[in-house]
């Protein structure tokens, strides 16, 4: 009897210490990455990152044009997947909640939704690379805007199937047509899980490497033209810290820190907007 | 009832049941796009890598060439080296995340919950690009002075750790790769144990206590049976992004063609493959059995990520069921 509470104790006791054990295990790692991180990149911070391009092997440069091209594409990306994220989402949650068309579609999203980023990135290449024979911004911007959609679709639909039915009957009941009542009413009371949905997506995308290595390329060069090869932080990175140099690999630290300052900044006002909208 | 109004009205409540009509096809055109995506993808990649198909047939998923000079491409060592990294991965993300839950959801006081589940989805918002440039810089090196020459060391007389664990320490190699991808899968895997762990209802734990469970008897016998198919789902949900991820792995994978059997020795995976070598491909069969690798990729992925929601969803509706 005694020797069973023991044991059961001692299998208690065993079980939380391993559990905060992996618990600090994973926060170590963080740390750790975190820590590399800040100290490598905020070493490497220069004026001239933000002023100077991407410098040829052996000379001093900055990131500009990258960080331009990433604009550019991470811009294009949310002005294609915002309008056909949040009207595919109206479809599965005004018109077809409940129903099997809805379930597949969501069903197939939350694939897309952890499917491999290079996967998109090879089926870009051969959609918008290949007919045209050269790599190109807009091909980047699509390909990212494909990583972006299922975030999108997914936040928007969950955001638009917790506003009140009341809400809806009584824009309805009002003779305006439903149309109207799901985009000025609706869309609008779900307006911060849409936002929250859409900065989710930001940041997701705004680190996304493999799908721009076969579609946006990179280029050593300032372009304003998304015709044509468009340099991008992070295939910037990637080129740079498998070179030799250390020059590369100092711009390459610096463009991993920034990313990673702007990727946890979206997620702190991604939180921000959140808890509003669930106060409001 | 149109007819009944005044002219003017009626074709303003046409107007707007038009309106009405073409929103609605707007709607489902953009849902149907998202279907058309997925499967637009799966085909181009099947016709792009059609003529690696037609050239080797079922070869291709057998054999170890990679010979791009003499044109024969064979897909296992790719896809033996992303089984074996995802399986590495799996041991350690698996037992990690359940900690987590367990903790988050059992023993941590309520005042620290929050801020460590934000800590540990920060995990999963670090762009995969920079575990890649963390893994070469800072872990490799690690791995290769201070783990791998203990492994040498310790496991040498060892049965089958032997030949698993020892190797010429170089850091770079198919376990770093494993280890990283693990720590990379635990957010996505231990948010949705955590969640589903705190959907129980409390009833059911409640009635445990007062038998006098302990805590890990109430998780074991009562959480963990109930949730089991979310938990199952969480895993293959981890299983499908740790075979599918690109960028960590290819910087530290070593892009080797050798098959070994060490852990240690530098492998290659489906993407870090695709990573390395697709604009570097200068022949048309080249590249075509880079993007049937990519096909692969995608098939497996699918079905594990198919399976993985599959075991989520059914659990969603037992809980709908539910009153």
């Amino acid at each position: 009897m005694n020797l069973l509470v023991l044991r059961r104790k001692l299998f208690d006791a065993v079980m939380i210490a391993l559990s905060l054990g992996a618990t600090a295990f994973t926060l170590f790692w963080l740390a750790w990455i975190l820590w590399t991180t800040v100290t490598q990149g905020a070493s490497a911070l220069k004026l001239s990152i933000f002023t100077q391009m991407t410098p040829p092997p052996g000379s001093d440069g900055g990131l500009l044009n990258a960080f331009f091209g990433s604009f550019m594409m991470v811009v294009l990306g949310v002005v294609i997947a915002t309008p056909i994220g949040v009207l595919a989402a109206i479809y599965l949650a005004e018109y077809k909640r409940g129903t099997r068309v809805a379930g597949v579609i969501g069903f197939v999203n939350d694939i897309l939704l952890s499917a491999p980023s290079i996967v998109i990135g090879l089926f870009i290449y051969e959609l918008l690379v290949l007919p045209f024979g050269h790599f190109s911004g807009y091909a980047g911007g699509v390909a990212l805007a494909m990583i972006m959609l299922p975030i999108v679709v997914r936040s928007s639909a969950v955001a638009l199937e917790l506003v009140p039915p009341e809400t809806r009957e009584a824009a309805l009941a009002l003779g305006l047509p439903r149309w109207k009542v799901t985009l000025s009413v609706i869309a609008r009371a779900a307006r911060p899980g849409i936002i929250t949905g859409l900065l989710l997506g930001v940041a997701r995308i705004s680190g996304e490497t493999a799908p721009l290595l076969f579609t946006a390329l990179n280029n050593q060069y300032w372009t304003a033209n998304p015709g044509a090869p468009m340099a991008n932080i992070p295939v910037v990175i990637f080129q740079y810290a498998m070179s030799p140099y250390d020059n590369w690999h100092a711009l390459a630290w610096a463009g991993a820190f920034i990313v990673m300052l702007f990727v946890l900044t979206l997620g702190i006002i991604t939180r921000v907007v959140f808890r509003q909208g669930a106060r409001s | 009832m149109t007819d009944s109004l005044p002219s003017s009205e009626a074709k303003q409540a046409r107007a707007s049941e038009a309106a009405d009509r073409a929103f609605r096809w707007l709607t489902a055109a953009m849902a149907l796009a998202v279907l058309v995506i997925l499967g637009a993808t799966g085909f181009s990649m099947f016709w792009g890598g059609r003529l690696a198909f037609q050239t080797f047939g079922l070869h291709f998923i057998v054999s170890t060439d990679w010979d791009a000079v003499s044109h024969q491409f064979g897909a296992l060592i790719p896809i033996y080296g992303t089984l074996v990294t995802a399986a590495i991965s799996l041991i350690i993300g698996v037992p990690a995340s359940f900690g987590i839950a367990f903790t988050l959801t059992e023993t941590a006081p309520r005042w620290l919950r929050q801020p460590l589940s934000v800590a540990v989805e920060l995990l999963a918002s670090i762009p995969s690009i920079i575990y890649g440039m963390w893994g070469l810089f800072v872990f490799a090196p690690f791995m290769a002075a201070d783990i791998e020459p203990w492994l040498n060391d310790h496991l040498a007389n060892a049965p089958v750790l032997s030949t698993l664990f020892t190797g010429p320490p170089i850091g770079i190699g198919m376990l770093t790769a494993g280890i990283i991808l693990g720590i990379m899968i635990i957010p996505f895997i231990s948010s949705v144990m955590w969640t589903v762990f705190n959907a129980v209802p409390p009833q059911l734990k409640e009635s445990a206590i007062a038998l006098g469970a302990t805590r890990s008897e109430v998780m074991m016998k009562v959480t963990l049976p109930y949730t089991r198919n979310a938990v199952v789902g969480a895993i293959f949900l981890g299983l499908g992004r740790a075979l599918g991820e690109t960028m960590a792995v290819t910087f530290v994978l070593g892009n080797a063609h050798e098959f070994a059997k060490s852990l240690l020795m530098p492998g290659n995976s489906i993407a870090a493959v695709i990573a390395n070598e697709f604009t570097e491909a200068d022949s048309p069969i080249y590249t075509s059995s880079l993007i049937a690798l990519g096909f692969l990729l995608f098939v497996v992925t699918f079905i594990v990520l198919a399976i993985a929601r599959l075991f989520l969803y059914r659990l969603g509706r037992i809980e709908g069921a539910r009153p």
